[in-house]
């Protein structure tokens, strides 16, 4: 049962061979079984979901079923999920109970949808590596020795894994493409403003957004189905009606046309990630598209913008964490500055209190001209960039990520290694546009992703041009061996 | 030495939306601690905020009510500091950006003569909960029923030369917002709080000297004192050769004095930007219109029309409007009288005003309702009872209550306009003052005024003030020949 999509899964529910109860518990062995070696889970709420598939099995029972009733699946740690333990991989959160439900838990709570328990993330979403948690390292399933990718890498390795069919992510810089990337899956991001933030723990608050992490376009189409909408509880959702996301998805990519930005070619990637975005390229002038050069000339100042704008909005995010309230508080504070100082000292890692810093600097009095103001500029450049492309093709494609991974440990001593292998995703979020990456090949063993970026809303277009490459594919269908 | 004090105001004003500026907590004074504080209030995690339409309308008002411009686009900014009763570690606020613009208020001092102070801008913002310092064993407490109150800061330019032109500015902006409904106004309650800027220059000079802040100050009376204080203490540091720092200070009422509380090298670096989880601000030619179109009478406004249409003197009229309850008050005493404005301005503002005074009591909490006193100067207008039995009436209504009819009736206060009756108490009075009859009779037309007052007094005596005075006078000046 589990080499099945989510689709295949909800079929199946639906034609009773199996129920949720029965599907949720085989999970839940697997996660017991395998989740050792990967370290995808940091909790997993066990008898929850088997209450919850209870109930979603009475609902069927009733005739009150839908789409997704009693289909399992993981959140990613960043989303408050009420009664259990919502952590952001933080020693700051380890001891945090959310008291309410993200909007998106919510509303899968509502679809009938199991959830398994809250998946590994970078701490506070910071990272591409998923070595930033407090609870330690995910481990790829492909290959242990390496990345799965991050932040939303728990999530990721999870689903390639088949640990859970499917898992909710959040992207602020590439957190749900870049792992779904490195771990060979399908991953969503959404334009900004189509998922509600609300109860999503805020990392960069005008590029976070909440998306699906699937084994197929199809099945992140479904979830999308349930997750996106207008929320009056997120004053940056947006009022624009959501389509049924699988009514698109065979729709005929003839006469597509496909934008290949020239600097997404060049120095820095990785050769055999490159030939496998050619021949995904390929497969689409097969499949009817045509093929255009076009240039995105500030893709190189995305970096250095992002790096400003979302440590800003980060250092003035995690004030909240202040040991007054909730969350982690040093033992016998010597007055309010030691409470402080040593609450936030001790409960973030050391990634999110380089990100703070560089982002209080960034703000401060004098600086705040030459460093904010100016990424608020580029950023704008960027968008540009994307809207000039946008004239002249229907979507964007390139690799997803530079490389096809890296080992635990390689990175973690250089940051801005680190940082720079963020470069095809991060002015997607710059200009707020909806991108998805799907497995379009293999590198010595380990998965390559192709990056589709599309217009504002043009989510069901993505999804349906990533499907009617899986329609003649099945890279997306491969599982790693050891967990196959 | 000549020095000038030049005073600019940041006044805060609670505005009285029923719910919190950014959730939808009830927002009300006095609850118990956290009973009024949602997920929003208490910054949870992953919680983000919705601005309250309420408050942008009321903001509307507020800048429409002091002839202001309103920004089509203002922008919600983060001011970041932490502090425990600040539970995001930043206050939402506005910045560069605010709803209201340039505007101004016109101010009249006791001498009568009125200036013109500037309105810089007016932001709108949320508040910060309570710190507790008291009942926690050497602990704080914090109460986060205020956190994300709606506040509308109102900055002054620094048009101000005295202690008298500050409160002068701050009384006329508690008139506003009291006219304009949009708060309470009460300063005891925090409701309207007020930062004073000041700083003194040699007079003539044109550049301001070094200003300081006096943070907090929660009175009319605490306000001129702390402005006054500072200043004198300003002109002492001068005159003694130092230098002012630029610093906030505390008022301490108990001492009579300003004390320094942080230094510009320790003030916070609140590193301001654009809140990325609101939407710029925009509002509609049509909003502000539709806001336009219920704007109620404004205090200078009311003045005008007390003066032209009802013909009170000035000082008459800016008695009444200074709070819209007693002008209401009054307008209500006319319209039920039917009395001459100038009689009912003279009951509201002489009697009823110096009743409520004395007993510290506002008018909201009269005990003499608007209908009472208007049954009572009925009674005046249409003869039934003389102003000074009036005033009898009145204290029985303070007292005890009920109407001026059934009170004149139970105490027998009708007044007495039986001619023959009069004259009874007339002709005694004269039969028993032989001496002061002659003297009146001897004396010239200038001293015959004077003189006929013993025999009123006499009068009014025996009828046990009940006589009426226009008749007791016919009746003497026919009789005393």
């Amino acid at each position: 049962m589990h080499d099945k999509t989510l689709k295949q899964l909800a079929d199946a529910l639906a034609a009773r061979q199996i129920s949720s109860v029965e599907l949720t518990g085989l999970y839940l062995d697997r996660i017991k079984r395998f989740d050792p070696q990967l370290n995808s889970f940091i909790t997993v709420t066990e008898s929850q979901a088997l209450a919850q598939a209870a109930a979603a099995d009475a609902a069927r029972a009733a005739g009150k079923a839908v789409a997704l009733t009693g289909v399992p699946i993981a959140h990613k740690d960043i989303f408050c999920t009420q009664g259990v333990k919502t952590s952001c991989a933080s020693k700051m959160l380890d001891n945090f109970i959310a008291p309410y439900n993200a909007t998106v838990v919510e509303k899968m709570n509502a679809a009938g949808l199991v959830m398994l328990g809250k998946t590994n993330m970078d701490e506070f979403a910071m990272g591409s590596s998923n070595e930033s948690s407090f609870y330690g390292p995910v481990k790829n399933p492909w290959n242990t020795a390496f990345v799965p990718g991050g932040s939303s890498g728990g999530s990721a390795a999870a689903v390639a894994a088949r640990l859970a069919p499917a898992a909710t992510g959040t992207d602020t810089g590439g957190s749900i493409r870049q792992p779904a990337s490195l771990c060979g899956i399908t991953g969503l991001k959404p334009t900004y403003g189509r998922v509600s933030r609300w109860g999503m723990i805020a990392f960069a608050s005008s590029l976070d957004q909440g998306g699906p992490m699937a084994q197929t376009a199809e099945d992140a189409a479904l979830l999308l189905n349930v997750m996106a909408g207008f929320d009056p509880k997120d004053s940056t959702s947006t009022h624009i009606d959501v389509p049924d996301y699988t009514a698109t998805l065979n729709d005929s990519i003839e006469g597509l046309r496909i934008g290949l930005p020239k600097e997404f070619f060049g120095e820095g990637l990785d050769a055999d990630v490159e030939q496998c975005v050619r021949d995904a390229i390929r497969e689409y002038e097969k499949l009817g598209a045509k093929v255009v050069e076009i240039s995105l000339p500030n893709t190189h100042l995305s970096i250095p913008a992002y790096y400003v704008v979302a440590p800003a909005e980060a250092s003035s995010n995690l004030s909240r964490f202040d040991g007054v309230r909730f969350g982690y508080r040093c033992n016998d504070p010597e007055n309010l500055e030691a409470l402080y100082k040593r609450s936030r000292g001790e409960g973030f890692g050391e990634e999110v209190k380089r990100r703070i810093l560089i982002g209080t600097y960034a703000l401060s009095a004098g600086y705040y001209d030459a460093y904010y103001l100016k990424a608020q500029k580029v950023r704008r450049l960027i968008k540009n960039d994307f809207d000039a492309a946008f004239a002249n093709v229907d979507v964007i494609m390139g690799p997803t990520a530079p490389h096809a991974g890296f080992k635990l440990g390689e990175k973690a001593a250089n940051p801005v290694a680190l940082y720079l292998s963020d470069i095809y995703t991060i002015a997607v979020n710059m200009a707020g546009l909806p991108g998805l990456s799907l497995p379009a090949g293999q590198s010595n063993g380990l998965p390559v992703g192709l990056q589709i970026i599309g217009k504002h809303f043009a989510e069901a277009r993505l999804l349906n041009v990533a499907h009617r490459f899986q329609q003649a594919t099945d890279w997306h269908l491969q599982i790693p061996a050891a967990f196959a | 030495m000549q020095w000038e004090a030049v005073i600019g105001l940041e006044v805060h004003v609670q505005l009285s939306t029923q719910s919190k500026i950014f959730s939808g907590s009830a927002n009300k004074f006095g609850a118990e601690p956290n009973t009024q504080a949602s997920l929003i209030d208490l910054g949870m995690p992953g919680v983000l905020p919705v601005l309250n339409e309420d408050a942008v309308q009321k903001a509307i008002k507020f800048g429409l009510g002091i002839n202001a411009d309103i920004a089509p686009r203002s922008v919600f900014a983060r001011k970041n500091y932490f502090y425990p009763d600040l539970p995001k570690g930043y206050q939402i606020s506005q910045f560069e950006l605010p709803v209201v613009g340039k505007g101004f208020i016109d101010i009249t001092l006791d001498d009568g003569s009125t200036k013109r102070i500037g309105v810089t801008r007016a932001h709108l913002e949320e508040d910060a909960g309570k710190s507790l310092h008291e009942d926690f064993h050497g602990m704080s407490g914090i109460d986060l029923n205020r956190a994300g109150t709606p506040l509308l800061e109102i900055v002054s330019e620094p048009d101000m030369r005295s202690a008298e032109e500050a409160v002068a500015y701050l009384k006329a902006i508690h008139s506003i917002i009291r006219y304009l409904d949009i708060s309470d106004g009460n300063m005891a309650e925090g409701s309207m709080r007020c930062d004073c800027n000041v700083s003194v220059r040699l007079k003539g000079e044109e550049k301001f000297g070094t200003r300081r802040e006096v943070k907090n100050v929660n009175s009319f009376r605490f306000v001129e004192k702390a402005i006054k204080t500072e200043i004198q203490w300003q002109i002492d540091e001068l005159e003694s050769g130092r230098k002012i720092q630029q610093c906030t200070v505390l008022y301490d009422p108990a001492k009579n004095e300003t004390r320094a509380m942080r230094s510009k090298e320790e003030a916070n670096d609140y590193r301001y930007f654009p809140d990325p989880d609101l939407l710029p601000l925009e509002v509609s030619e049509d909003m502000i219109n539709r806001v336009r179109a219920h704007l109620p009478e404004l205090p200078a406004q009311k003045i005008e029309r007390f003066m032209g249409e009802l013909e009170l003197s000035d000082y008459d009229a800016r008695v009444l409007v200074a709070d819209r309850a007693v002008a209401d008050y009054f307008e209500q005493v006319v319209a039920e009288s039917g009395a001459k404005p100038k009689m009912a301005a003279n009951w509201v503002s002489v009697e009823l005003l110096g009743a409520l005074n004395k007993n510290d009591l506002s008018i909201e909490q009269s005990p003499v309702s608007a209908t009472q006193l208007a049954g009572l100067i009925k009674r005046i207008v249409d003869n039934t009872i003389s102003g000074k039995i009036a005033k009898q009436v009145f204290e029985e209504l303070w007292a005890s209550g009920g109407t001026a009819d059934s009170i004149i009736d139970s105490k027998g206060l009708k007044q007495e306009t039986d001619t023959g009756a009069i004259e009874t108490i007339v002709d005694q009075v004269i039969a028993s003052s032989p001496d002061q009859v002659a003297q009146y009779l001897a004396a010239d037309e200038g001293k015959r005024k004077k003189l006929v007052g013993y025999f009123v007094g006499q009068i009014m005596k025996l009828s046990k003030g009940k006589a009426n005075p226009q008749m007791v006078n016919d009746i003497l000046a026919r009789k005393l020949v």
